[in-house]
């Protein structure tokens, strides 16, 4: 009864064409004050960087440093003047972007081959930890950049069997606290890792599958992780730092390839392997919205940063070459 | 009256009064002017017998019937200072006393009356001037305090060790009763009796007796008391009295159907609470059973009778207990079975229904350990059946049901305004994604549908072939006979959850784009041999719904939307589709019958009618053969739902051939069609022939029914009164009188028109 009266899901504010390739990952600058323009970092699988002008929905540049392998993560750092950008080359390179310019300035080499994409965390004023998949196939490495020393590398105790690490979040309960990385792997399990001892805090057997993605919400203290299965797992961190499962949310379709909550903790998305993104809300998980657009796989979800909340955006980047864009529940 | 008459049993107290007042003028006892009723004084000073007194009332009712005036106004006077005072307890009293020693019965005769009558007495004679201390409402409460005070005198006596009757007060009561005042009188009595007998036994013994005398008891029951209560202050009535046993068991929950739930859980708690009674609780069950399990019943019987019954058929159960079910298994065994097949037989959903929560809850009750009768239909329509105060905690599986059903529809109703701020979007579109692609030409569907068996493709196909066909007009019709014979003999190969609505949309969207020949190939296998109901039944359907798509006017850009929208006439097993139906058509009959506001018409499109030059090719093959029995179908016979049908989709067609050349003709045909049948004994039918006379009246034009089939309208007529009048089913009756009041529409409407 109630469902009829719902109104149909939205359309796309607007979609975004001419990757010529599946889109792997996005990530928004919008920030920025005028005269600049918002704008949306996409990589695609022919290992193209393309930076979208929000305003025009064109194309201002493109960066080709991954020599034609997949691009799966970007980010920014120091606004939008550097970037980096983690490719199926086995490398992270460190774009210039200021002023114009669109150069490699640095780059760091993986040995990992898989999947698993880095995560950023701001520590201080020029000063950023990453973490990304080490060169033993099951070990997560710590590094700070820009001086590219290693923190620590993160080794799970011998039979631990968690096969190799899929996705990664840093997080620190507040700025200048001891930083914190969860982890989803191969076997199912979320971990939680404390950096500056490089111990295993808490695991939690969660999914069955492999973790695809996951998302931390440190101020709830609560996560949630999705797997090629058909449920999203919803745990949260007691203050003894153990893993404990909130609850678990059934889907129609499995396999959700990314999960990103916004940043400010009200909604969040999934990007679906049935074409779909859902929308749910974060506190209690109540499905919002189900926006069927695209005709492949969709690989990576993400929230814009506007400063102004009623601003804020989706984007959704699919196997199909394109990148939709939303704009959902941004009324406060 | 005649005064002589009257008077005469009065004789030797009228000396008595001679020596209170002599009379004064020629018309003799008693003297109205002066005269004064002296509270208290009248009997205990003066040494007069109160019944004196009242014989002065009493000989007001003659009087009034003679003389108006200033003597009446005296006499009323007189009377409400009697009333006011206690006199009316003190006149029974005084006759409990006499009768114990054995009172002339006329006396006593003529006494009950005027005190019961009374109230009608005065207003009769005062009219507007009334007393309000004589009007009903407050005079029988007044006599029901009076009657307390009696009884408290008679326990007093009987305390005392002198004996006393009764049987007067118990007459005053019944009789009261009788005229209707029950409500009144025991609005006072039953509290203070309540409370008089809950520990007394004397006052228990006495009220015993008090009900028992009562002439006709059936009043009694309804006090609408709890059983314990009931118990207390009626005693083993049934038991010891033959009259009263015949009101419990037989008056009131065979003969009649207009009490209450709570009063029936009241009575056949009552007869529960007692062993020395539950040998009629169970005789009640046997004889409700035999009438529920009844077919004659089942068919003629009204619906709320069968409600009541099934009602106290349930309560009944709840009562009994595991021992005496025992061994009375078999016999309710026997019971159900029947009755079930009487039930699943009606073409009523609402019976069909009532039979089955009551079976299931017998059949849980009766069967401890073995299976248990189960039945997949959700019973959300039956809430009503439940008795609302359910003291009793075992209660029939049907009714826990209900409420469970009904507890879980509200709590999804809270969740809904209790979540976040945010409301969801629809997502009723989030279905699990199916690989396989479906086809894209009409001619790749029935190759899918017939060939073999790839169970995706095959659903992939049903949920995409209604767009198809309304996209791909020229390609459709090349195979639309085709195409209609696969889906009509479709079967489902997988489970698809609305596999019956698509089939049905897509039926229709054939139908819509071809009409001609798929009307003639569907109604040609309405009357063919190797059919089941239910195929014969989606053909109605089918019908029905296409001319109801071809009849709308459609704008060009829309019609994308109108097929979006659910049908106006669904029609899926389950459904109750008739009520869709004749809510057209009622709604129809509104707009046409009365006006009092004039509303302004939402702006419609103009379209051409396109049912209008396809009309007869629906409806003539449908109406002919009817009456031609088959082997496998006959419709004149069993088949008498699918008759129903036919002749409500029979009544679809015409009215949506409204302004159509073909309608004269078709409303003509249908028309004979309902004389044919009009006395069919199913209730379905009849409704489905009345809503035909609606459509007919309705649909053609009123020229034309006067000119081709007046005399058949003035024998309508003259059926449709007898139907609104007798007919058991209300829902037929309420139509026959839509009808009429159409007849009556028509015929204002010929009168002011000028000839």
């Amino acid at each position: 009864m109630i469902a009829t009266m719902a109104l149909p899901p939205p359309d796309p504010e607007f979609v975004l064409r001419g990757t010529a390739a599946p889109v792997h990952t996005l990530h928004f600058s919008c920030r920025s004050q005028e005269p600049e323009f918002p704008i949306l970092f996409s990589g695609s699988a022919n290992g193209l960087v393309q930076i979208w002008n929000l305003k025009t929905h064109r194309v201002d540049k493109t960066l080709d440093g991954h020599g034609g392998k997949s691009v799966y993560w970007v980010e920014t750092i120091r606004g939008r003047d550097e970037l980096l950008s983690q490719g199926r080359d086995q490398k992270i390179c460190l774009w210039d972007l200021a002023e114009g310019r669109s150069m490699v300035t640095d780059s760091v080499s993986m040995d990992s081959v898989g999947f698993c994409r880095c995560s950023l965390l701001k520590m201080a004023q020029d000063r950023w930890l990453i973490a990304m998949p080490a060169d033993d196939p099951d070990e997560v490495q710590v590094l700070e950049l820009p001086s590219k020393t290693s923190v620590c590398t993160l080794k799970p105790e011998a039979g631990a069997k968690l096969g190799m690490p899929m996705c990664l979040k840093l997080w620190q309960p507040g700025f200048g606290a001891c930083p914190f990385l969860m982890a989803g792997y191969e076997d199912g399990s979320v971990i939680l890792w404390n950096l500056s001892m490089g111990k295993m805090l808490s695991r939690l057997a969660c999914h069955q599958e492999p973790v695809m993605s996951l998302d931390f919400d440190s101020e709830k203290a609560k996560g949630v992780s999705g797997s090629s299965e058909k449920v999203l797992s919803v745990w949260s961190l007691d203050e003894q730092q153990n893993l404990k499962v909130h609850k678990t949310h059934e889907l129609i379709n499995s396999g959700i390839s990314d999960v990103t909550i916004r940043q400010d903790r009200k909604i969040l998305a999934t990007a679906g392997w049935d074409y779909r993104i859902r929308i749910f809300g974060w506190k209690k998980m109540k499905p919002l919205a189900v926006l069927d657009f695209h005709t492949a796989t969709v690989h990576c979800v993400s929230f814009s940063d506007h400063s102004r909340p009623s601003e804020r955006l989706l984007a959704a980047g699919s196997k199909d070459h394109r990148i939709s864009i939303w704009s959902l529940y941004n009324q406060t | 009256m005649e005064p002589g008459a009257e008077l005469e049993p009065l004789d030797a107290l009228r000396e008595a009064a001679a020596a209170l007042e002599p009379p004064r003028d020629g018309i003799g006892w008693p003297q109205c002017s002066g005269a004064s009723w002296q509270p208290g004084a009248s009997w205990e000073q003066n040494g007069c017998d109160p019944l004196v007194c009242c014989c002065s009332f009493k000989g007001h009712g003659v009087f009034f019937t003679s003389r108006p005036g200033f003597c009446l106004v005296k006499t009323v006077d007189i009377l409400e200072q009697f009333v006011r005072e206690g006199g009316l307890s003190a006149l029974m009293w005084e006759v409990c006393q006499q009768h114990a020693q054995a009172a002339s019965p006329e006396l006593q005769e003529t006494l009950l009356n005027k005190v019961v009558c009374l109230p009608d007495h005065l207003s009769n004679k005062l009219r507007g001037e009334n007393l309000p201390i004589f009007l009903p409402q407050n005079y029988f409460p007044l006599l029901g305090t009076e009657i307390i005070q009696v009884l408290q005198r008679i326990s007093d006596s009987l305390r005392g060790g002198l004996d006393c009757s009764i049987s007067f007060v118990s007459q005053v009561l019944g009789k009261v009763c009788v005229h209707g005042r029950q409500k009144e009188i025991l609005s006072t009595l039953v509290p203070c009796l309540t409370d008089l007998t809950k520990s007394d036994c004397i006052w228990q013994r006495m009220c015993w007796r008090l009900v028992e005398c009562v002439p006709d008891q059936i009043k009694i029951w309804e006090v609408g008391e709890r059983a314990d209560v009931l118990s207390r202050l009626l005693g083993n009535l049934v038991v010891k009295n033959k009259k009263a046993q015949f009101v419990v068991t037989q008056k009131l929950l065979l003969l009649q159907y207009s009490c209450p739930t709570a009063m029936l859980q009241n009575v056949l708690g009552y007869l529960a609470l007692d062993n020395s009674r539950r040998f009629l609780l169970i005789k009640v069950l046997q004889e409700l059973m035999e009438t529920w399990a009844s077919s004659s019943a089942v068919k003629h019987s009204p619906v709320e009778q069968q409600l009541y019954i099934s009602k106290a058929i349930l309560i009944c159960l709840s009562h009994l207990k595991d021992v005496e079910i025992d061994s009375h298994r078999q016999e309710l065994f026997t019971c159900v079975m029947e009755g079930m097949k009487c039930h699943l037989d009606s073409n009523l959903p609402r019976i069909r229904c009532l039979g089955m929560i009551v079976a299931e809850s017998i059949s849980s009750r009766i069967n401890t350990d073995g299976p248990i009768l189960k039945f997949q239909v959700r019973l959300k329509q039956n809430l009503s059946l439940l008795p609302r105060r359910c003291t009793i905690k075992v209660f029939a599986v049907g009714a826990v049901l209900c409420f469970l059903a009904w507890g879980r529809s509200n709590s999804q109703l809270h969740f809904h305004h209790s979540d976040d701020d945010f409301i969801p979007y629809d997502m009723s579109a989030d279905k699990e994604l199916k690989k396989t692609k479906a086809p894209l030409y009409i001619r790749d569907c029935i190759e899918v549908l017939t060939g073999p068996e790839d169970v995706e493709k095959w659903e992939a196909t049903m949920r995409v072939l209604e767009t198809l066909i309304q996209r791909n007009t020229a390609a459709t019709q090349e195979v639309s006979v085709e195409l209609a014979k696969v889906l009509l003999h479709l079967e489902e190969k997988i489970y698809i959850d609305d596999f019956m609505e698509l089939r049905q949309k897509a039926l229709v969207a054939v139908t819509v784009t071809d009409p001609v020949p798929v009307a003639q190939y569907l109604t040609s296998q309405f009357y063919s041999l190797n059919y089941s109901l239910r195929q014969r039944m989606d053909i109605l359907d089918v019908l029905a719904l296409a001319a109801q798509e071809l009849s709308r006017p459609k704008a060009p850009g829309k019609s994308k939307l109108s097929s979006v929208q659910t049908p106006y006439i669904q029609i899926l097993p389950g459904s109750d589709s008739s009520k869709d139906w004749r809510r057209i058509v009622d709604e129809r009959i509104r707009s046409k019958t009365r006006r009092f506001a004039k509303v302004r018409p939402v702006e419609l499109v103009c379209a051409p009618n396109k049912f209008s030059s396809v009309a007869g090719h629906f409806f003539f093959p449908l109406i002919q053969n009817f009456d031609r029995p088959l082997v496998t179908f006959d419709l004149l016979g069993d088949d008498h739902f699918v008759l129903g049908r036919l002749a409500h989709t029979l009544a679809i067609l015409l009215y949506f051939a409204v302004n159509t050349v073909a309608a004269a003709a078709m409303g003509k045909a249908l028309l004979e069609f309902v004389w044919a049948l009009r006395f069919h004994t199913d209730s379905y039918v009849r409704q489905g022939l009345l809503s035909c006379v609606s459509s007919m009246l309705l649909s053609v034009p009123s020229d034309r029914l006067l000119e081709d089939v007046i005399e058949e309208l003035v024998e309508t007529q003259a059926w449709l009164a007898d139907v609104a009048e007798k007919d058991p089913d209300g829902d037929c009756r309420r139509l026959a009188l839509q009808n009429l009041l159409l007849m009556e529409n028509l015929k204002t409407k010929l009168e002011a028109a000028p000839s």
